[in-house]
Order: C-alpha cells, then sequence, then structure tokens
C-alpha cells in the first residue's frame, strides 16, 4: 500500500501521559531522532513537581512539547499540532491548548470507565461527539504492545510499560524519523536487561510498523532539514549547556572548578552533570545545605578555585549572607540562579522571572553585584564563560541567572571552536605590592579595580580577610567612617566599570519607532513575535540583555532614540521597575507569571498593539 | 582502609625550609580582647605550637564565624579567613577539599558552633574532611553581651532570661560522638601544656579534630570553670584521659556502670582489673561516649584529654582519590571531546 506523503515546514508535537508513563524520555528520543536529521528544533518539557502524583489524574501529567521546522525556529512553539494523551487525563490537561483541527493520537485502551471517572469524564470523549472539531487517531497503544511482545519472556507490567516505545515508533513513522540511533539507545538503556532491551526495540518497531501497514493513518509528513549556519551541531539542554559552559570556564582559566551545591529544582542537573566530569578535575560537593554549598565554593575560591554554587531562588535566599561575604572579601564566585516560580516553594518545576530584584539588590549593606542572564539554551554555555570572565577578573561574585524553561528546553546547538573560546587565566599574587614590603591585600588594580589574588601556599603574602570593613589598601579592620565610605564607594565603582559589550539592535528596516526589549528566556517568544509583525508589514526594533549588571553602556541611548519601548517579563516589572528609575524612560510592561514562557502569538499582538497606538 | 595510617593529618602539607618561632606566628594586629580573657592564654598557647608542626607558615590557615573568639585569625601571621556567623566549617570543607596542601584551623565558639553553626559543625564531623575545628567554649555570649548559650547550664540568669534559661544544654564532647566525629578532646585555657599536648594530636589527626577549649569569659561568665583551676578542688573533679591508661584521679577511679555506662568509684574499691582502661581508638564510640557524660550532674567529673581517636579516611582523601580514579579510566578531560561527545551532526 502507497501511503500519501504530505510536506510540511514545521510541526509542533506534544507527548502527554502520567508521569510514570515515560513521556520525557519519548519526547527526549524523538528530539534525537529529530536533531539528527537535520531539522531545526526547540522543545519544551512540562512535568508535575510531584515524582509520582496518583497515576491517572490530572497532577500528574507530564508533557513534552517539541517544535520542528525546515528552518530556524525560535520556540518550542504555542499550540500544538499532534497531541499524543496516553490517559483521559493527559487529554484534559492538554485539550484547552489545542487548536481546532489538530490531530489528537490517544491511547484508547486507558479510557476505561475508572480512568474516565478519575477526570470527571462521564462519557468517553473518544466515543461521544466532543471532540468532533478535532482530528482524533483512537489507538488501544497498551493492547497493541502487550500483542507484540507475546513471544517475551516478560511480565505483562514490563510489557504495558513498553507502551510509550510503541508511541515513538508511530510517531517516528508519520514524520519519517531515523530510527537507528534511538533502537541503538534502547539497547544500551538496558544493557544490564537484555529482555527488557529487545522488548522495548519490538514495541518501538510495532509501533513503526503499525503506521506503516495499518490503514489508521493514511498520510505521512516529511519536514526537510532546516538550513542551519554550516557546522557541527548536537541538541543540548540549558542545564547541560551551562555545566559545559563551566567546565569550559574551568579549562580556559586553567583553575580547577570547585562546585558546593544543595540538591533543588530545577538547577540539580547540573550538579549531576558536574559530577560526572571529575577527569577534569572538577570537585563536586553536595553540601549539608544550601548555605554550606556557597560557602564551601567560597573558601575554595579562597584556596585559588573556580568556587561555583547552583540553586534556585529559594537558596539564594538562604545564600545571601555568604554572597554578601563574597562582595566584601572581593574574591571570585560564580552563583547560579535558575529561577523558578515562587515566592517561596512557588512552583519548583514552573519558569519564572522573578529573583531579578533579589540577584541585584538582595543582601544587607550597599553590595553591588554583576548579573547576567542568557537568552537560550545553547546560551548558557557562553554566558557561564562570561559570568566566570568577570568573576575572574574582578574578583567578585557574580550572579547568573537562568530559568526553568531555558534548564529544561533544548535546542541544536552549533559547537564552539575550543580555539575561539576566551582566555580568562588568572595570574595569582606572588610578590609584595608595596614600597614597604608588606603585601597589601585591598591595593587594587587602576584600570579595573580588582584587588590582588593572593592564595594560601604563597610565601611573604599571609593576610587577613573577612567580613568587617577593611581598610583601603592593608585590609585592616577598620571602623573609620571616611574610610568605610570610600569602600562603599569602591566597591560600587568597580562592578560599574565591568567591561560589558553595547546593547544590539535588530531593526531591518531603519526606521522602527518601538523597541521590544527583553532579557533572559525571552528571547525565542519575543523574536518570534517580532517576525510575525514584521511579516506583516510592521516595523518593529528587537534589543535584549545579557548583562543586567552593569548594564551595557549605551543602554540609555538606545532606550531614548524609540518612542516606545515594550518590555514583556515574568514577572510584575522588575527591569522595567529599574529602567524606569535609572534612565526615566517610561516604558510599556507586558507581564504574565502564570510559570510558563510567552507565546509568540501572544507578544505578536502586544506588539502590534503599542505599533497601533503610535 | 586505603592503607592510611594515623598521624598523617599533615602529610601532604609542605615542610618548613627553616627552624620557626612563636614571633613568626604573630600577627602585627594589636590584640583587642578584654583584658584577662582566657583567649589570649590560648592564642599565646597556639601562637607558640605553632613551629613546633614544622610545616610552611604560609600552608597554614585559620578561619573564624563570629563572635569573640573569632577575631582569633587576625592575631595569626598565616592566612586568615574571618567569616560569618556559624559558616566556618562550611568554608574551611570548601578549602582543605581543595587544598590537601593546606593545614586548616577552624575557630569558633559555643554559640558560633553549636547553636547558628551547629548543622554546619556536625555534618563537617561526620564527613571528616581534614579540618582541626578549635571550639572555644564559654558557655555565654560574649560579643553580643552576655545572653545564655547553648552550653550554659540551665536556669542560667542572663540579659535574655531574667528568670534563668529554660533550655537544656549540649555537652559538646557528646555531640561531636554522637555526629560520627573521628577526633574528639577537651582541653582547658589555662593549661597550656595539656592544651598544646591535644593541639599536637589534632594537627597530627587526618580527618576533621574537634577540639573544645574550656575558656574563661572574664566578663560575663567569670569563673565558669574555676572549680577545674581551684588547686583546692581542681584534682577531685579532672578526670585526665589517657590512650591505655586506667582512668583514675585523685582517690577516684572509672569503671564500668551496670547501667551501661561508666561510674566514678573509689579507687580502694577497685582491684586493678576492674578500673577501665581508656581506649581512644576503639572504633566502637560507646565508651568514649561513656565518658563524656561523666560530667553529669553538672561538673561533677570532668574528663579532659583526647575522648576519642580512630583512624578513616579522610573526604578530601577520597575526593581525590576519586578524581585519580577517574583520570586513569579515561585519561584527563578534553574539552573538544566533551563538547563533541553527544549525538552530533554536520550541517555543510
Amino acid at each position: 500500500m502507497t501511503k500519501q506523503v504530505q510536506q510540511l515546514d514545521r510541526v509542533i508535537i506534544r507527548f502527554a501521559g502520567d508521569s510514570g508513563d515515560g513521556m520525557q524520555l519519548t519526547g527526549d528520543r524523538f528530539t534525537a531522532e529529530t536533531a539528527e536529521f537535520g531539522n531545526d528544533l526547540s522543545t519544551l518539557p512540562n512535568f508535575p513537581a510531584e515524582i509520582r502524583a496518583p497515576a491517572g489524574t490530572l497532577p500528574g501529567v507530564s508533557s513534552f512539547q517539541l517544535h520542528f521546522a525546515d528552518h530556524d525556529i525560535l520556540t518550542p512553539g504555542d499550540a500544538p499540532n499532534v497531541l499524543v494523551a496516553m490517559n483521559p487525563a493527559a487529554l484534559k490537561a492538554n485539550l484547552s491548548d489545542l487548536p481546532r483541527g489538530a490531530d489528537i493520537i490517544a491511547n484508547s485502551d486507558e479510557f476505561t470507565k475508572r480512568n474516565l471517572a478519575k477526570v470527571g469524564y462521564a462519557e468517553s470523549p473518544l466515543e461521544d461527539e466532543s471532540l468532533s472539531e478535532w482530528r482524533v487517531h483512537s489507538v488501544p497503544l497498551t493492547s497493541l504492545t502487550v500483542k507484540a511482545l507475546e513471544e517475551f519472556q516478560i511480565s505483562k507490567k514490563d510489557a504495558e510499560r513498553a507502551k510509550n516505545m510503541f508511541a515513538l515508533g508511530l510517531l517516528s513513522w508519520l514524520y519519517h524519523r531515523p530510527v537507528d540511533a534511538t533502537i541503538k539507545f534502547i539497547e544500551s538503556k538496558f544493557a544490564k536487561k537484555p529482555d527488557i532491551a529487545r522488548s522495548n526495540v519490538a514495541a518501538f518497531n510495532a509501533g513503526w510498523n503499525y503506521g506503516e501497514t495499518t490503514e489508521a493513518f493514511s498520510v505521512s509528513y516529511e519536514i526537510k532539514p532546516a538550513k542551519l549556519a554550516p557546522g557541527i551541531y548536537r541538541n543540548i539542554s540549558g542545564n547541560q549547556a551551562l555545566a559545559y559552559g563551566l567546565i569550559a570556564a574551568s579549562v580556559q582559566s586553567g583553575l580547577p572548578l570547585f562546585l558546593g551545591s544543595y540538591p533543588i529544582t530545577p538547577a540539580s542537573d547540573i550538579l549531576h552533570e558536574l559530577s560526572k566530569h571529575k577527569r577534569f578535575g572538577i570537585r563536586t560537593f553536595q553540601a549539608e545545605d544550601e548555605i554550606a554549598g556557597v560557602g564551601a565554593a567560597l573558601g575554595a575560591a579562597f584556596g585559588g578555585a573556580l568556587g561555583v554554587t547552583t540553586t534556585s531562588g529559594p537558596g539564594v535566599a538562604l545564600k545571601a549572607e555568604t554572597v554578601g561575604l563574597a562582595v566584601t572579601t572581593e574574591l571570585p564566585l560564580i552563583v547560579v540562579d535558575v529561577q523558578r516560580a515562587g515566592p517561596s516553594t512557588g512552583m519548583p518545576t514552573k519558569t519564572e522571572q522573578t529573583d531579578l530584584l533579589m540577584a541585584l539588590y538582595g543582601r544587607n549593606g550597599e553590595s553591588p553585584i554583576p548579573v547576567v542572564a542568557p537568552s537560550t539554551p545553547s546560551d548558557c554555555f557562553d554566558i557561564a564563560v562570561e559570568a566566570a570572565r568577570i568573576a575572574l577578573k574582578y574578583r567578585t561574585p557574580v550572579i547568573l541567572l537562568s530559568d526553568g524553561y531555558l534548564a529544561n528546553g533544548s535546542e541544536p546547538w552549533k559547537l564552539p571552536e575550543v580555539d575561539d573560546l576566551p582566555d580568562i587565566s588568572v595570574d595569582f599574587t606572588t610578590e609584595v605590592n608595596s614600597d614597604d614590603g608588606t603585601f597589601l591585600p585591598f591595593k587594587r588594580d587602576t584600570e579595573t579595580l580588582a584587588r590582588p589574588w593572593a592564595i594560601p601556599g604563597t610565601p611573604g603574602l599571609e593576610h587577613r580577610i573577612g567580613g568587617i570593613e577593611k581598610a583601603d589598601g592593608t585590609g585592616n579592620i577598620s571602623y573609620d567612617p571616611n574610610n568605610h565610605d570610600l569602600m562603599v564607594r569602591l566597591r560600587q565603582a568597580k562592578i560599574d566599570g565591568i567591561d560589558v559589550p553595547d546593547l544590539e539592535v535588530d531593526d531591518p528596516s531603519g526606521s522602527a519607532r518601538v523597541l521590544v526589549l527583553g532579557w533572559g528566556s525571552t528571547y525565542g517568544p519575543i523574536a518570534a513575535a517580532i517576525r510575525r509583525v514584521r511579516r506583516s508589514g510592521g516595523q518593529v526594533a528587537q534589543a535584549h540583555l545579557r548583562h543586567l549588571s552593569p548594564f551595557p553602556k549605551n543602554i540609555g541611548e538606545v532606550l531614548k532614540s524609540y518612542d516606545k519601548v515594550l518590555l514583556p517579563e515574568i514577572n510584575l516589572g522588575q527591569l522595567a521597575l529599574l529602567l524606569r528609575a535609572k534612565f526615566l524612560v517610561d516604558i510599556i510592561s507586558y507581564n504574565r507569571v502564570r510559570g510558563l514562557p510567552f507565546k509568540a502569538e501572544e507578544l505578536a499582538g502586544v506588539i502590534q498593539d503599542v505599533i497601533d497606538s503610535e | 582502609m586505603n592503607g592510611h595510617q594515623n598521624g598523617r593529618g599533615l602529610a601532604l602539607v609542605p615542610r618548613a625550609e627553616g627552624k620557626q618561632t612563636l614571633k613568626d606566628f604573630k600577627s602585627d594586629q594589636e590584640v583587642r580582647w578584654c583584658p584577662g580573657c582566657g583567649d589570649y592564654a590560648i592564642l599565646a598557647a597556639v601562637q607558640s605550637f605553632m613551629p613546633e608542626l614544622g610545616i610552611k607558615r604560609e600552608n597554614t590557615v585559620f578561619v573564624s564565624g563570629i563572635g569573640c573568639s573569632s577575631r582569633f585569625p587576625y592575631y595569626m601571621n598565616t592566612y586568615g579567613f574571618h567569616s560569618i556567623h556559624g559558616r566556618a566549617p562550611a568554608i574551611a570543607t570548601g578549602l582543605a577539599a581543595s587544598r590537601p596542601d593546606l593545614s586548616v584551623w577552624v575557630i569558633t565558639g559555643d554559640g558560633d558552633a553549636l547553636s547558628i553553626g551547629g548543622n554546619h559543625l556536625i555534618h563537617a564531623l561526620r564527613r571528616n574532611v581534614n579540618l582541626n575545628i578549635l571550639l572555644f567554649n564559654n558557655r555565654i555570649y560574649g560579643l553580643t553581651k552576655g545572653q545564655y548559650s547553648p552550653t550554659s547550664e540551665i536556669g542560667k540568669i542572663t540579659k535574655s532570661t531574667p528568670m534563668g534559661s529554660l533550655d537544656r544544654p549540649f555537652n559538646p564532647i557528646s555531640l561531636a560522638i554522637g555526629a560520627e566525629a573521628g577526633f574528639v578532646a577537651r582541653t582547658l585555657d589555662s593549661d597550656r601544656k595539656h592544651l598544646q599536648s591535644v593541639l599536637r594530636e589534632a594537627a597530627a589527626h587526618q580527618g576533621t579534630s574537634l577540639v573544645e577549649i574550656y575558656q574563661n569569659c572574664n566578663i560575663f561568665n567569670d569563673g565558669a570553670f574555676e572549680m577545674m583551676k581551684d588547686p583546692a578542688t581542681r584534682d577531685a573533679i579532672t578526670v585526665r584521659l589517657e590512650h591505655g591508661q586506667p582512668i583514675v584521679f585523685a582517690d577516684q577511679a572509672v569503671r564500668l556502670a551496670p547501667t551501661g555506662g561508666v561510674e566514678v568509684v573509689p579507687r580502694a574499691s577497685l582491684r586493678e582489673d576492674e578500673i577501665l582502661v581508656h581506649d581512644a581508638h576503639h572504633p566502637d564510640p560507646s565508651l568514649a561516649f561513656a565518658l563524656s557524660r561523666l560530667d553529669e550532674p553538672a561538673f561533677a567529673h570532668v574528663p579532659i584529654g583526647i575522648f576519642r581517636s580512630v583512624d578513616r579516611p579522610s573526604y578530601d582523601e577520597l575526593m581525590s582519590d576519586q578524581l585519580a580514579a577517574a583520570t586513569a579510566q579515561k585519561g584527563r578531560g578534553s574539552l573538544a571531546d566533551l563538547l563533541h561527545g553527544g549525538d552530533t551532526w554536520r550541517i555543510s
């Protein structure tokens, strides 16, 4: 039977199921196949904080959205074209995001009376008319999988668990994905359980064959590879890129990396990743609490290591006092905050940009700190190197604000050439720096205002530092009023003087009167929205901040050269508050704090409204 | 395990070339404790003891938290870090774990170590990084001017407890043993010889050593340990623990009690073989713990010396071993290989 093949330029698929159904793994594998095929892609995992919420319930639904295309794309997509729903809860939880006409592939075996009742369906929506506006493909995934695995010596439970591989096989057929790497992946994942490996491969193949041979699906789809810039690519998540960036910073600085960390969602994967790479001389220390994590990192920095701590908002709150100690002792330290929805515990697995003001001001005393934020998952690599560069050059703690969306989302990453990475090596001080032969630990570099970094083990430079105010130069305890005023100003001047690249503005028309400014993970949705607006004839400029402290030197000039500045943020206007105060510019804020990234369509509407109000 | 021997606490610290003296370890900073403070005696004892270790001064680091005692690093002409309240063990852990070539000393007090920093202390002890923690116990808050501390006796009248404190104090030795510490000792500010003998053992011990130093605060809690200093009373209450020796003092001796603990009885009532012989190296901490309870009721009998000194690999050693093993298996990491390590594809 020859089936029809239809060409598409892009598709958004959402895999949804119970948190025990393996949807993240299924999504990851489909992503890997798509990356190998050469599409551009962007992903959005969305899972509950509960490890296993009660089976079949709405809180237990876990999903993974993948957007892939034959051209470069910027977001995981606003609304899925295809929903794979492994049970009634997955259907119900995701249906409102599904535009009319989208495809629903539902595992009909799970639409039992009991499961339907759990989520409040009186009748199966697969059998009444309620889904008539969508294209429903009702597939008994569980029983087909169990039947396909009859010949294997595995339990019924294990057979049923392979249904996600059946679904993956079916979707792989439907979108012409290459399958060899997935088969290899399954074989290696279950290398120690050959029966499970073989049965999962069989389930995957059965899913593929089901699409190919039955009449359930009459059309399959082709999405041609995207024309991206030449180079070698891999798919990477923000957390993995961040971990690699920290390793690169260690290599490029020549300093051993010391990570002090306490597990916290959504930052733990950085700890996990770095713990795998001990042969880079990396020491990872799982501390007793957040405070000990940053304390140990600072202690290691005092000893000459690249000290790093990784956490999320609640952890930053706990670390504040130690970060203040790093500010006043002027030691390099990297504090990674993978922001999540707050306040307090908030929504640990959901994303937000609400820690900006805490990062900038959440300490006692005048306590200035550089703050940087990555724009995309792969930018987490570059921003980690940049954070290290600033910390080491200026002897200061740096806060790196990632977030849950970047941390877990992924995209193709054009691998950098190691030779092109910046040299951020450090010269420790080894000689006394005064005419009278004494060592002055707070005598500053005249250009950077950084103090000398003399590490224990260096003869003749024995010195004491601490949290008490220090006399300029000698670093001895000082309560002198004028000295304190001087030191407060010097610490601020050092941060203000950090070399930060200018803010670049993207305005192909050259005549836009509206600027859309963003920072952090909103880059993708803003850029995608701007494309839409420009396609429909709108003129709009875009600029995106990676440095939040200090700001690029030209930012005031940029802001003032537009009639209107629109600033979307996933908070209640924290950056807008700062810019209004510092530059007296009447920023137009757009704020949603739903724990989810912006949608491109939503932002396009907001941008168009601002243009139209000109 | 690992073939390590006890007494290797300074094995990786470079040796000093010339002879060092007390003067080498005195900083140029004016000491600013209250006149008569027990901290002076401890500082003098430490400064005169350090040259004996024969290690490079520049490889010695004193880390402290907050409190009167935590000013200590400023007065040592070594590397020093006066940090924040309670956090010195955490900061020292990062330093010692990443720099096995340093001799790292934590200076802390009863409030710093046992109140605000209690969590870091217990985890440092169980984790066993190569640190020496000197806990100056004066049973009072000095720097904040006289509130009761977590080692103050019940009923302590202070500014914050005008009708007497209500909470039961920690016994730092019991706490440390309960926290899986490998080296636990107690000494006294005024007994320089004993203090230095304990420091010597602590420095030689690989892993975390905790030394509780009874220290007199002559302003807010004067005479807290007077019974151990007054010639009229000291011999009757001070139990000097020495490994391998029967535990005897004055006309008293310590024996196993039927309750499972230990008790003090007249020496004359026991045969020689009924007297408990102190075994600081016993892997089971039960007897060391029982000895730490001898001061119940308060100051009935107070053991000083080394309660427990057992050999086990330190965290920093094991961490270095893992790095070495990972490198031996697959070679030193290459950044280019790491970046290209996943599923990659080429676009031309």
